[in-house]
């Protein structure tokens, strides 16, 4: 059963990317994604640029809609996200639970709702 | 033999089936709950004239087995329906009470996933009672004070997202027992408090939620015969529920435990809750529960051991440290060292502005002090915070007497 995996991570713990902390840091992601591929759980996963990039869009009476953020009003941000594939809640949590930001932020677990497949009306 | 007979007999077997059922069908606990239902009707038309089966475990399952099937059969649209069907087709009609080590009862897994952390508090507690306690969600609806829709919305999407999220139907590893057990306890130590003091209402106690919180940890101790947790809870609600009948007078007054009519305390009771509780100390791993049985034991003792509950609410303290605590710390140093010496401990709590109890607690104490203006504003404060009819007519008593 697939997993998503919603990383919300504490912008205050971020360290620049250039930085020792921050490749350490970066390490740690690598290791966690190398686990995930060794375990056969893995089916896809990216970070995402902070929220001050994104982009809002909605269609409203025939009119797009085009806004900045959204801004969350929480702390953390969501920076990024894995799609698993686990036996149950139980896995995915003990996946979830091993990412490096865990200390700090937070991880979103949700279910893929798995498409019912199509029952033939003549069965 | 009358309904209530046959839904006694029912009950005493149905969690077990259920549990077994559950597994069977891959964790549908939809399906398995449904078909236990019709076996029901059936068991109240024909048990009546028939009597009790011999082996009514047996019996329910093979009637449960047969009306799964039966649904399976109408529900056209269930993706999963030949599998299910299949594993219906499997379950011998041998009775499933044969002897099985406990980790291979079901009913365990069934207590481990309805206490699941990745549950609400709520829903853990009704899905308990509904499943493993085979109480109606009309008669859990009615103990929690909630309409019926309310709490069957809250049965149904717990089992829900047990589907949705695969929640898992088993015994958690052993690195996480400790942390498992101990969600289950809480669940069957908050249906055992909601039933002895209960929060909000008319009456003090709902001794229906006792009795079954006391079931479910019977069956939980019996289960996991290791763990001391799960004897001292059972000892601790035994202690506790010994001094039902005594908490409330022929009036429906509330008595507090130093007025108790002895004789009304329920002795078995008492005895094996303290047996239960030599059981648990004997593992020799202490825990929070092991230890609030102690106090409660001490409290039913002849003559009242104050020094040593105060040392044993320090120990509470520091293995579970938490405001609440304090304050039945300060009120065993009040008996102890005097009012003062509680009053000054009592202060010190922090973050209890809107708990009754340490208003009421404050209230006896200033009393004792001889402060009585101060007691008198702390008695209208509890009475304020108090849901309760029967608690806050008692607290109105003590006001009017200083």
């Amino acid at each position: 059963m697939r997993y998503m995996l919603l990383i919300h991570v504490d912008p205050a713990q971020l360290a620049d990317p250039e930085s020792p902390e921050g490749r350490a840091n970066s390490e740690r992601w690598y290791a966690f994604t190398e686990g995930l591929v060794q375990a056969g759980a893995m089916v896809a996963g990216e970070p995402l640029q902070p929220p001050q990039t994104a982009t809002t869009v909605s269609v409203r009476d025939g009119e797009r809609v085009v806004t900045d953020g959204p801004f969350a009003d929480t702390k953390e941000w969501l920076g990024g996200f894995y799609v698993i594939d686990a036996p149950d809640l139980d896995a995915a949590l003990d996946h979830a639970a091993g990412m490096p930001h865990i200390a700090h932020g937070w991880v979103e677990v949700r279910p893929v709702m798995e498409m019912p497949a199509r029952v033939d009306a003549a069965s | 033999m009358t309904a209530g007979a046959v839904e006694r007999a029912f009950r005493e077997e149905s969690g077990r089936v259920l549990a077994t059922l559950i597994r069977r069908l891959g964790g549908n606990f939809e399906l398995a709950e449904d078909a236990l239902q019709d076996a029901f009707a059936v068991a109240l038309a024909t048990w009546p004239r028939d009597g009790i089966p011999g082996n009514p475990g047996a019996w329910i399952t093979t009637a449960a087995r047969r009306k799964a099937i039966d649904r399976l059969r109408r529900e056209r649209g269930l993706a999963d329906r030949v599998a299910l069907l299949r594993a219906l087709m499997e379950i011998e009609s041998t009775p499933p009470d044969e002897p099985v080590g406990a980790v291979g009862d079901d009913r365990l897994r069934l207590v481990f996933t309805c206490c699941h952390p990745a549950l609400g508090m709520d829903a853990r507690v009704a899905l308990t009672l509904r499943t493993l306690g085979g109480l109606r969600t009309s008669e859990i609806a009615r103990a929690f004070l909630v309409p019926e829709p309310t709490m069957s919305q809250r049965l149904r999407r717990a089992k829900r997202k047990i589907a949705a999220a695969r929640i898992p139907y088993r015994v958690p590893r052993d690195e996480d027992l400790p942390e498992r057990m101990a969600a289950v306890l809480a669940v069957l130590y908050l249906i055992f408090n909601e039933g002895y003091a209960a929060s909000a209402g008319e009456r003090l106690v709902r001794a229906d939620l006792c009795t079954e919180a006391i079931r479910l940890a019977r069956l939980v101790a019996e289960l996991m015969p290791d763990d001391p947790e799960a004897a001292g809870l059972l000892a601790l609600m035994l202690l506790h529920d010994a001094r039902r009948d005594a908490r409330v007078d022929a009036k429906g007054r509330y008595v507090a435990l130093p007025d108790q009519d002895r004789d009304r305390w329920d002795r078995e009771r008492l005895d094996e809750g303290r047996r239960t509780l030599d059981r648990a100390l004997r593992l020799r791993r202490a825990g929070p529960y092991q230890v609030q049985a102690a106090i409660a034991s001490l409290h039913a003792a002849d003559r009242v051991d104050w020094p040593q509950i105060v040392a044993l609410y320090g120990t509470l303290g520091r293995m579970a440290p938490s405001p609440v605590v304090e304050v039945n710390r300060a009120v065993a140093v009040g008996m102890a060292d005097g009012p003062r010496a509680g009053l000054a401990l009592l202060e010190a709590v922090e973050g209890l502005e809107g708990y009754q109890p340490l208003h009421a607690a404050r209230a006896d104490l200033l009393r004792r002090a001889g402060d009585l203006a101060a007691a008198d504003a702390a008695y209208a404060r509890a009475i304020d915070l108090s849901a309760n009819a029967v608690e806050r007519e008692e607290l109105a008593r003590r006001r009017a007497a200083l």
